[in-house]
Formats: structure tokens, sequence, C-alpha cells
């Protein structure tokens, strides 16, 4: 899991299943990572079209940079099976369990998918999976879920199905989010790995979706699942790093440059030492700015 | 014989019609003899008539040609009133030659056709059914198609030479003083009219709101008409604006729009004083949005904003980004009331909008144009005329005359549904890549190679992928594979004129 969770995850954008066109074109929006729906999105009637048309996408559309991710149907139904063994043999990055509400739920997937890639003669390992939380029972087990396979990269809240499990629904303020969103926070920062907040779903409230989104962003959020492409560029817009972040980002770089060529294994400072935590968030900062151009590849400023 | 853009022309119609194959987008300065019109002076205290038959009766002759406006558009009353009573009267062998012919009067002029009312049509465009059974060889001589500006210089040269032009207009005197603003039926700038009632030798106003004389503003005058026809309504105000006039929330156009932005805004043409011109359609709204955001974060305001103006350019003039709005047709009520209020915002007509063989149009003065394709090639030709079936289904429109801008940006999809916008040879060349500087797709842009000055300026926007055009063209091919080549027969159906009246392609009938 540690190659993979320093990635940027700032956007997990939802792509019916079932529709050619937008399966055609969900990689021109520079999303970090593209969901293709097999669930919810796709009625019983459409589920093999879905799976078949998502296949054939995955062989023949090229989506860059992004990350590939599928959300298969739960294990309750007739339809795991063959969504498993069809995106694995597609070479999908990564496999999004529905309705995870156990660890063993995880460690049942991640058999079944690596019986796939052995059938497949897929590379052992090379398929992640990741588990979206949409129930009471799931937010509490979610340190669990979090941490039960090596081949987790991410969690998920799913805040729909979680609020009417809660016997409430969704407020513009998020308060009856507020311990989920911290369960499945912690647990992914646990676990080293990553965290999406929930998607908005009123593409008119532009304003609540800001509200909202700066809200987990403040939390700690890797970002959002995201319903529509317009969602895109406001995310990014709360996840972009300001100028002073930028300057201390490079400062910070700069010194770990210097410590390198004196061979010295202490990195530091304006005379005070830099603590890791102090690296680390300097490099994010850094690949954030350039993910939002405006760094290039050197660090170098770029126009906006 | 072929021409410049390799295109093969039809040798017989070339030299029947007396056609030069197209050569360059350069017009020179040639010295050209203008035609005027036949004047039948009179002094009589009105023009009024009783009927649309008796104004008939009085004008029409057998083999004559007459002419209509379309800035009614699909609200258009007076066209198929007036062409009612002329096939009723069993008048043959008409030359049409309106500035457009929208989908609302195709079914009439295909009953001119069988009835043999109208044996020849040169148009802007046409659509629809008309566009089906023209190419389907039911119409005997070729249509012509023609731009905005290049019918202005076919009038001006007596290449058309309009014998009766029937003019609908929400408001006139009984003299004939009318404008487009005022009445039921606005569409504000009556400029593609104005250039029929300068130059026909019989011109009839209709309308359905008789003025106290006399009527002001004219923008149509009484020097210019010979009669005025009272009727009940000359068109439906619901459907004359534009149905493409709204804001797209499709994220695919606007991310084509946000890029076109880009390009305009990166390239050096963006600064104080700068012009442009937008058109209508979705993508085109949404570009203005995103022009009018990047003008307000760079302190620029635009000298004037040409062609067929919206009401989002007009709220630019209000607000003070755009100084002057050059307008020659409106495609919503905003802008049609908008030029009823601010003096600024001109009207002018095709002449002056973009006649090549004149003192100067505006369009030579054009910073910077947006316009949409139904093809383009990988000589960056395009074509707004022909489908992915061979059909007729377009219109010229500003599209060979605005190009001549600057900075001319195509903006469309790769591919529409299972069809490749980009093509290794567009169907028929409307536009000659060589007016064409730079395409905007949802994948990335691509810059006209003869185009270098802008390879530097547009080649490192952030975000904004450039690729040769072979690339998007190969690209578009790997999604949707190659169509089987068209089939048409030998004939030709339509010529499809250039800007300067030489042929740029001929439009075959298509083989079922």
């Amino acid at each position: 899991m540690a190659e993979t969770t320093e990635r940027l995850r700032r956007t997990m954008m939802f792509v019916p299943g079932n529709n050619p066109a937008m399966v055609k074109d969900a990689g021109i929006y520079g999303a970090d990572s593209i969901m293709f729906d097999l669930e919810d999105a796709v009625s019983m009637a459409e589920k093999d079209a879905a799976r078949a048309l998502v296949y054939e996408a995955l062989q023949t559309q090229d989506y860059g940079d992004a990350e590939l991710v599928v959300r298969i149907n739960g294990d309750d139904t007739p339809y795991y099976h063959n969504d498993i063994k069809a995106m694995v043999k597609a070479g999908i990055d990564v496999i999004r369990l529905p309705k995870t509400e156990t660890a063993d739920m995880i460690t049942t997937l991640v058999a079944d998918v690596a019986a796939a890639e052995k059938e497949f003669g897929r590379e052992e390992g090379s398929t992640h999976v990741m588990a979206a939380i949409e129930s009471a029972k799931g937010v509490l087990n979610a340190p669990a879920i979090a941490a039960a396979s090596d081949r987790m990269i991410g969690i998920a809240l799913s805040a729909e199905d979680y609020t009417t499990d809660m016997k409430t629904h969704r407020y513009p303020d998020g308060a009856e989010l507020e311990f989920a969103r911290n369960m499945v926070l912690h647990s992914a920062r646990a676990a080293g790995i990553a965290a999406f907040d929930t998607v908005f779903t009123n593409m008119d409230d532009t304003e609540g979706f800001y509200r909202e989104t700066k809200h987990i962003h403040q939390l700690g959020f890797d970002g959002k699942s995201l319903v529509n492409p317009r969602q895109i560029a406001m995310v990014n817009d709360v996840y972009q790093p300001t100028e002073k972040e930028i300057a201390n980002a490079r400062n910070v770089i700069n010194a770990i440059e210097e410590a390198r060529i004196k061979g010295s294994g202490v990195i530091s400072m304006n005379g005070q030492m830099v603590d890791r935590p102090v690296v680390l968030r300097a490099e994010r900062v850094m690949r954030l700015a350039k993910a939002s151009n405006l760094v290039d590849e050197e660090g170098n400023d770029l126009e906006k | 014989m072929k021409n410049n853009v390799d295109r093969e022309l039809p040798e017989d119609l070339m030299s029947s019609l007396n056609y030069q194959p197209y050569e360059t987008t350069e017009i020179g300065n040639p010295e050209i003899q203008r035609v005027a019109p036949v004047v039948r002076a009179q002094t009589g205290d009105d023009k009024l008539v009783d009927s649309i038959e008796d104004v008939v009766k009085a004008t029409v002759k057998d083999g004559m040609t007459i002419s209509f406006h379309h800035h009614f558009r699909n609200g258009d009353f007076v066209f198929n009133k007036v062409m009612r009573v002329i096939i009723d009267a069993g008048i043959k062998d008409l030359t049409l030659a309106p500035s457009s012919l929208t989908g609302v009067m195709n079914d009439m002029v295909v009953e001119a056709i069988k009835a043999g009312t109208v044996t020849n049509i040169t148009s802007s465009g046409m659509r629809g059914s008309l566009g089906d059974f023209v190419s389907h060889g039911n119409l005997k001589n070729p249509v012509i198609f023609r731009s905005h500006g290049n019918r202005a210089r076919a009038i001006e040269h007596g290449d058309i030479k309009i014998d009766v032009a029937f003019l609908g207009v929400p408001n006139a005197d009984k003299l004939g003083n009318a404008n487009g603003m005022e009445g039921k039926a606005v569409f504000g700038s009556l400029g593609y009219a104005l250039m029929d009632a300068q130059y026909a030798n019989k011109v009839v106003l209709l309308t359905d709101n008789l003025m106290p004389y006399p009527n002001t503003p004219a923008s149509i005058k009484q020097t210019q008409v010979d009669y005025v026809v009272e009727v009940d309504q000359v068109g439906d105000p619901e459907k004359i604006g534009s149905g493409a006039t709204r804001f797209t929330k499709d994220p695919k156009e606007l991310k084509i729009a946000e890029t076109v932005n880009n390009v305009i805004t990166h390239s050096p043409y963006f600064k104080d004083g700068f012009s442009f011109q937008t058109g209508s359609g979705g993508a085109a709204l949404a570009v203005t949005r995103y022009l009018r955001q990047s003008m307000l974060d760079n302190q620029i305001k635009a000298s004037f904003a040409l062609g067929g103006i919206t009401k989002p350019t007009t709220d630019m003039l209000k607000e003070g980004l755009i100084d002057r709005v050059m307008d020659v047709q409106d495609f919503d009520k905003g802008a049609a009331d908008s030029m009823h209020t601010d003096p600024r915002q001109q009207e002018i007509d095709a002449s002056w909008y973009a006649d090549p063989d004149n003192k100067g149009a505006m369009v030579d003065q054009l910073d910077v144009v947006i316009l949409s394709a139904l093809e383009i090639d990988t000589k960056f030709n395009v074509n707004v005329m022909t489908g992915s079936d061979g059909v007729i289904r377009g219109a010229i429109g500003g599209h060979q005359d605005a190009a001549t801008a600057k900075l001319t940006i195509i903006s469309a999809p790769l591919v529409r549904g299972r069809i490749a916008t980009v093509v290794p040879d567009v169907t028929t060349v409307v536009t000659p890549g060589d007016s064409i500087d730079v395409l905007v797709t949802e994948y990335g842009i691509a810059i006209n190679p003869k185009r270098t000055d802008l390879i530097d300026a547009l080649g490192h926007i952030a975000g904004v992928p450039v690729f040769t055009i072979e690339e998007l063209q190969k690209l578009a091919a790997s999604k949707v594979g190659n169509a089987k080549p068209l089939e048409f027969t030998d004939r030709t159906v339509a010529m499809i004129e250039y800007r300067d009246g030489t042929i740029i392609d001929a439009v075959k009938e298509v083989k079922d």
C-alpha cells in the first residue's frame, strides 16, 4: 500500500457504467480518479451490458494518468463474482466494494480478486481495493476495515445510505455526518490509506458545495466522490495551496536538497531542524501545486 | 478541374455558370462596378395594398428572382403566406434568393419545387426535409450557397438580381419606413434585409403593425419601398429567439468553452481594445461567459463585438466591457430589445458586416472569432454544410466571412456520438483551412502549422494539451473507427461559393 498512498486523490468522479458517451469522455475532465459504476447507477436489466461496456472501454480508451476505479455490485448480488472477474481481467486499478460493514468482507473480496488475478494472468497484488462505508455498523468497524488488507488504498463515506441507517437525512451543515467523517478519516489515517468524503448531489448549490468541500479539506480528507465533472474544478480550487504555502514548501525542499548535497543527515532551515512531518507536508503541497498548474515539474512558478 | 483546396469541380457547370475555381483567401483590391435597381417613382400618400394576392399579381412574373430575409427564423409567417399565394397563382420558374431558409419554410419550398414554381435557389443554407429533398436530386438546377457577406457582394455585382423582395417587419408606416425593434414579433437588426431593400427592383413590406407616419427610427426607408401590405401576424415571437441561446450545463461543452477562452486569453490579441465575434449556440454563450470573467480579471475591454448578437453580449455592452456592438442579426429578444434602447448597439447591413468587395467591412477589423464545424479535416478545411450522410443540413452563415479574423477558432467536439468531427477529408469544403488558426476540442487543441507565431503563445497553456491535427484525427478514429466512404452520383445538387464568388466545392446527389 505504501507506493499508492501518496497519490493525489482529490476527485473521484462517478461515471455510470451503462452510459457509453460518459464512459468514452470520462478522461477529459482531469479527475484524479475515475470511478465506473456498475452498482446503483445501473438497472438490473443492464448489469451485464454495463460490465461489458466498462470492460471494453478499459481495453480501448486512454484515460491518461487517472486512477481507474470500478464500483462493483455487492457480494449479496448475483453480479459480484462476474464483476470482479471482468474488472481484474481488464486490469482495473482499484475495485470499490459498496456497503462494506466488516473487515471480513474485504478479506473475502481480496481472496476473490487474488483468484481472478491468477485465472487471468494478472500480476499478483496488482489490483487494489477500497471500501465504501454506508452504515452505522460499517462506521464502527471502519478501523478494522481500513486495515484489513495490504491491497486497501482507501476508504470512502457514502452518506445517503448512512444517514438513512441513522434515521436522519442530510442537512446543509453536515452535523449528522461529523462522527462518521471522523471515524472514516481516522481509520484511513491509522491504516495509512486515503479517505474520501461523500458525494454532494445538488448541482445548483455551488455555495453549499464549496462550504462542504472546505470543511472536509480542513478535516484532512484526501478528496471527495463527485457526481458531475463540473465539480472537479471546484474541489481542485479548494485543495489548491496558497502562495505562502508554496513558498514555505519550496524552502523546505531546498533545505532537503542542501542537506543531501552536504551529505548531512539532519535537515535544517533558518537554523531550525526540519521534522519529518514538515517534510511530508511540504512534499504534498508541491504535488498539489503541480496538479493545480501553479508550479512546473521543477517547482518553478507558472503563470495562472 | 480541381481548385486550390483539391476539390474536383464539375466542368460543365463551371463553364455554363461562368465560374472560376477557388484560389486564395486573399481578396486584393479589385475594382468593381456595382449595379443599381430599377426605380419606379411615386409621390402618392400611401403605398398600402389590400392583400398579398394583389401585390403578387402586381409584381411577380414567371422567371423572376424573389427574395426574403430570415430574421424571424423559425417564427416566420411571411415566407409561407407569400409563397402560398405565388404557388396558387401558378407562377413558374422563379429563382428563390432568401438570405437563408429556416426549418419552418422547408415544406413550402419543397411544394414550390414540385409545382415548378421554384427552379433555382440561392441561400446561405438549408436543413431538414428541404436539404434532404435537394440532396436527393429533386431540384433540377444546383443550389448556389453563399455566405452572408458573399450574398451582399453577389447582390451588388448583379450576380443575384432581385426582382421582388418580400420583407416582413414588426412595424412600418404607410410609405414604408420600418425597423425590427418595435411591435409584437421583434427581431432587432434588419441587417440581411437591408441589402434587399437597397437593391431589389420592387420592395414589398409586410407588417402586422401599421405605425403613424413618419415611423422612426427607420432602418428600411420609404425611398426604397414600393408596397406595404398589412397582414394579421408576421411571426411568432416565441419562436424567433433561437432555442440554442440557453446557457449550457453540459460538462463537455463547458470544457470546450473554457479551453476556447484559454486560447483567446493567451493569444496576443487579448488586450485592451480587442474585438470578437462568438455567434449563438450553447458553447458560444458559455465562451462569452468565461470571456467576460477573464476581461474583468484582466481589466480588458473590447472595442466591439460583431455579427449575430445574443443577450450575454449586450449585457457586456451595458456593463461597459464592450464599447460598441455591431449588429447584423439578433439571436434572442434580449439582444433585440437592447438595440432599441442602447445607441451603442449599431445595426449594420450584410455588406458593412462582411462583404469582401467593399471599401472595408467589419470582419476585416475583427481580432477573434469562434466558429463551429460539422467536420474539420487535417488541412483545417471546415464543413458546415453537409452531414455525415452527405445530406445538406447546414448553412454557411458568416462562417467564411468571419474566418478572416486574425484569430479564427473552431470549437467542436472531437466526436459526436459515433461520428468523428476531425476527419482526413471533409465531405464538403466550405471554409478553407488557410483561414482557420486553432481547433479546440474536449481533448485539446490543434494549431494550424501555418501560424508558427501562435505556437509559442498557445503551446504551453496549463491544462490545455496541444496536438497536431493529424493526431486529433487519429484519436477520433481510434474512438469511433473509420466510416465507410459516402456514395454519391455524378449529379451536382449544389455549388458552394467562396466569399469572393469563386467555387470552393460542389455537393453531389447522395446515393441511397
